[in-house]
């Protein structure tokens, strides 16, 4: 049974992790897409319909891979997570298949519009089907954040006496308290990631003297965004979803923050330390006094409860995880900030372009949104744990009781080797794609 | 309630069988007839311009199925656990398959990715096929052993055969002799269907061998079908109650045999619709008529222990369901709008189409 649970579990994270790699970006990427169309439709230089055209194409092929590894997700949630299917299937269904239906196909159909129709259409509705392409994409990213919600902070349902969740109110999985946080802090998050692509495509071309103009115009429209996006992930949107676990999971929060013991005069906000499961406490701590609950409340003494006041079996069962990923997305987070306010100035000071130290960190800097996107998830769903709906189904009471896990291991090996295989296959398409660079429009 | 949501899901997944079908179809007829690169890259192409269109149905048809009759779904996805996941891994590489292809103009390139797109799409027909046949033939619900069972009631877990491939006595695998017959028919009829397909939308210079292929894969498709209602005969004692009891339901079988007739005559059409509507039609009968057949059962029980799976014991409760109503009628609309808007934008021979990369 913990074998199954564990493989269960890994298969998940594991198939999770690699689809939110395209989303990711194609949420922020359609946003700026639309951002350069309509500079085109206003100003009418061809460049900037050439940038969103550039641009759509990497999104095509980031869809498709989102696609093709997003049906595996929908499909496991029956075959690895049956149980947890057959209790709560009513309510999460709704969300899902509202998913499938609307936002998957929006994305799907006007994309094809956007590709092949620019001829056809005009501009004007060819910005139109870029646009709706935008709305697609984000309002997928909404009703997959509302399924989420309501793992989080569970609403509008009520419990039969066979344990099946039933829906009462449809409207509240929409007014969630979770959702609407939870939502502006990952599109911005998915903004972040886009724009640091955009930006690094920029140096890119910079460096490599070629591409001169696209290469200009890409960084400075990615710097801009990026150092926006940066500080909305942080303020208010990353400040609100802390205030929001902490006052709906304190037990995650404590964790999450590194409390192991709860101070009575305030809490203090923790940088640098490694959690000792062993002795119940940080090594090496760097820290500030009292700031966690100034953070959190508003007030300095305010007492936060630490991991001490819980119950073990209320605990995240993975606390050093859960720190960590917290800790690397807040990290990462604030050298985002950093780089983009410097970038942003010497943009301002017209230095940005030649200034090839700050173009090398630049094009290096795109791994490093997606693990920060991808640890916030991490914060989310470790921090859920040891549930599935917080507070009422367990984790271990949500998987398929007839799947072995020895069907479940040779599965996951065999996404993993598949999976390998699409991200070579990705990373040449895009790669490709790049280096060829977007193309003058010849009549 | 329950009885609507059977209805738009079988509507569903039936639209999809038809769209992708001409997808898994034209993989098919691609690995086996294509010779010329023109035309491995026109007959490619004409499923590769639709296929994620198409698999927009499969989504929808799932994602309802969950909300809908969420005990039915997690008892048939952890049950079928490996096959389905085998079906997964079979549409990413038919995906892959067609994205890929036209990214390098390359013989090595391109015919790896054909090959990818061509298999795939054979084990998928043959797949969904076996799929169809698991269903209306059960399985062993509850795990029962010596009349007892392992698991609840509607749980099960199937292998993928049993030591004698035998469909009859309470222990099935996911293949066995009556599966792999329907899982034929399948591979058989969307053969057909993709080669109406291509006929439909290229002109492919196989274009007139296909009809030729059409017509003799017609007459083993009659061949088969009588054969498959034998050995059902054989595992259900009583296929046609429902037809008995419901006269008005024969016209799905007649939707079915209609198509069958019509393709005999796939050489003498005129232009190239009919036939297409043909093998449509062979697949809208040979769905529902096996959902009819089984009604109001989605998934038989092969033991006595354990009652059937129908659409009653498996749905989700009347809230949900009413209310999922008005998003699903918009959502169904939208899809048929969208449906109709690209087939008429698209529509006509697909030859000079760019791919747009």
């Amino acid at each position: 049974m913990e074998d199954m649970l564990f493989y269960d579990r890994v298969q998940f994270a594991f198939t999770i992790t690699f689809h939110y790699i395209f989303p990711q970006l194609t949420m922020g990427l359609s946003l700026m897409i639309v951002y350069f169309k309509w500079r085109y439709l206003r100003s009418k230089i061809e460049k900037y319909n050439d940038a969103a055209k550039f641009f759509m194409k990497i999104f095509a092929i980031n869809f498709t891979m989102g696609v093709i590894t997003g049906i595996p997700m929908e499909f496991q949630f029956g075959t690895n997570w049956a149980k947890f299917s057959e209790l709560t299937g009513s309510i999460i269904g709704q969300t899902l298949a509202m998913e499938g239906m609307f936002s998957f196909f929006l994305e799907s159909s006007f994309l094809a519009l956007f590709i092949f129709g620019e001829k056809l259409m005009g501009q004007r509705l060819h910005f139109l089907t870029g646009f709706l392409v935008f709305v697609g994409s984000w309002a997928s990213g909404y009703l997959i954040l509302a399924t989420n919600a309501w793992m989080q902070h569970p609403v509008g349902y009520e419990i039969l006496e066979n344990g099946k969740f039933v829906l009462t109110n449809f409207s509240s999985l929409f007014s969630n308290p979770w959702l609407l946080p939870a939502f502006l802090h990952n599109q911005i998050a998915s903004l972040v990631t886009s724009s640091f692509l955009v930006a690094s495509i920029g140096a890119f071309y910079l460096l490599r003297n070629k591409n001169q103009s696209y290469g200009k115009l890409f960084l400075k429209t990615g710097v801009i965004f990026g150092f926006f996006s940066s500080v909305l992930l942080a303020f208010p949107t990353g400040d609100w979803n802390a205030k929001n676990v902490a006052k709906y999971q304190p037990a995650a929060f404590a964790a999450m923050e590194g409390i192991f013991h709860t101070e009575e005069a305030g809490a203090e906000i923790v940088f640098v330390g490694q959690p000792n499961m062993v002795e119940k406490k940080l090594d090496n701590k760097i820290s500030l006094p009292n700031v966690l609950s100034f953070l959190t409340h508003q007030k300095w003494d305010k007492q936060i409860p630490g991991m001490d006041q819980f119950d073990e079996s209320e605990l995240p069962d993975n606390i050093p995880a859960l720190y960590y990923s917290y800790h690397i997305m807040v990290g990462l987070g604030t050298i985002f900030i950093a780089i983009m306010g410097f970038s942003l100035f010497f943009l301002w000071r017209k230095k940005l372009f030649t200034m090839k130290p700050l173009l090398w960190i630049l094009l290096f800097l795109v791994p490093f949104p997606y693990i920060a996107n991808l640890t916030g998830w991490y914060v989310a769903e470790l921090g859920r744990q040891p549930y599935l709906v917080y507070g009422l189904l367990r984790t271990s009471d949500g998987i398929s009781p007839t799947v072995s896990s020895g069907n479940t291991l040779f599965t996951l090996l065999g996404f993993i080797a598949l999976y390998m295989l699409l991200g070579l296959l990705f990373l040449l398409l895009v790669g490709k794609t790049i280096y060829k660079g977007p193309k003058p429009q010849t009549h | 309630m329950e009885l609507f949501w059977y209805c738009i899901i079988a509507i569903v997944l039936a639209i999809f069988f038809i769209l992708d079908g001409y997808d898994f179809g034209t993989g098919i007829i691609h690995l086996f007839y294509a010779k010329t690169e023109q035309d491995k890259e026109v007959i490619a192409k004409s499923a590769g311009l639709f296929w994620d269109s198409n698999e927009v149905w499969l989504v929808a048809a799932g994602g309802m199925l969950f909300m809908a009759f969420p005990t039915y779904y997690a008892s048939v996805f952890s049950g079928f656990y490996l096959p389905l996941i085998i079906v997964l891994w079979l549409i990413i590489f038919r995906a892959i398959g067609l994205e890929l292809r036209s990214h390098f103009k390359a013989s090595m390139w391109t015919s790896i990715w054909d090959k990818s797109f061509g298999i795939s799409s054979l084990l998928l027909a043959l797949f969904f096929g076996v799929a169809l046949g698991n269903v209306v033939r059960g399985v062993n619900l509850g795990g029962v052993e010596n009349n007892t069972s392992l698991y609840e009631a509607h749980y099960f877990f199937l292998p993928l055969w049993n030591s004698s491939f035998s469909p009859t006595g309470t222990h099935p695998g996911v293949l066995d002799w009556f599966t792999i017959v329907i899982g034929l028919i399948s591979v058989v009829t969307l053969a057909i269907h993709g080669a109406n397909w291509i006929i439909l939308k290229t002109n492919s210079s196989i274009n007139k061998k296909l009809k030729n292929t059409v017509f003799k894969a017609n007459i083993t498709l009659l061949g088969l079908t009588i054969f498959s209602l034998f050995v059902w005969h054989n595992i259900n004692p009583q296929p046609f109650s429902n037809f008995q009891e419901n006269p008005w339901l024969i016209i799905f079988p007649l939707i079915y045999m209609s198509g069958i007739t019509g393709l005999f005559f796939v050489k003498k059409y005129q232009n190239e619709m009919p036939a297409f509507l043909c093998s449509t039609a062979v697949i809208l009968g040979g769905i529902t008529s096996s959902l009819a057949s089984m009604f109001p059962k989605i998934l038989p029980s092969t033991n006595s222990t354990n009652e059937s799976l129908t659409i009653y014991n498996t749905a989700a409760e009347e809230y949900g369901l009413s209310v999922a109503l008005t998003w699903g009628i918009i959502g169904f609309i939208l899809l048929f709008i969208y449906l109709i808007v690209q087939k008429r934008l698209m529509g006509g021979k697909i030859d000079h189409m760019n791919y747009g990369h």
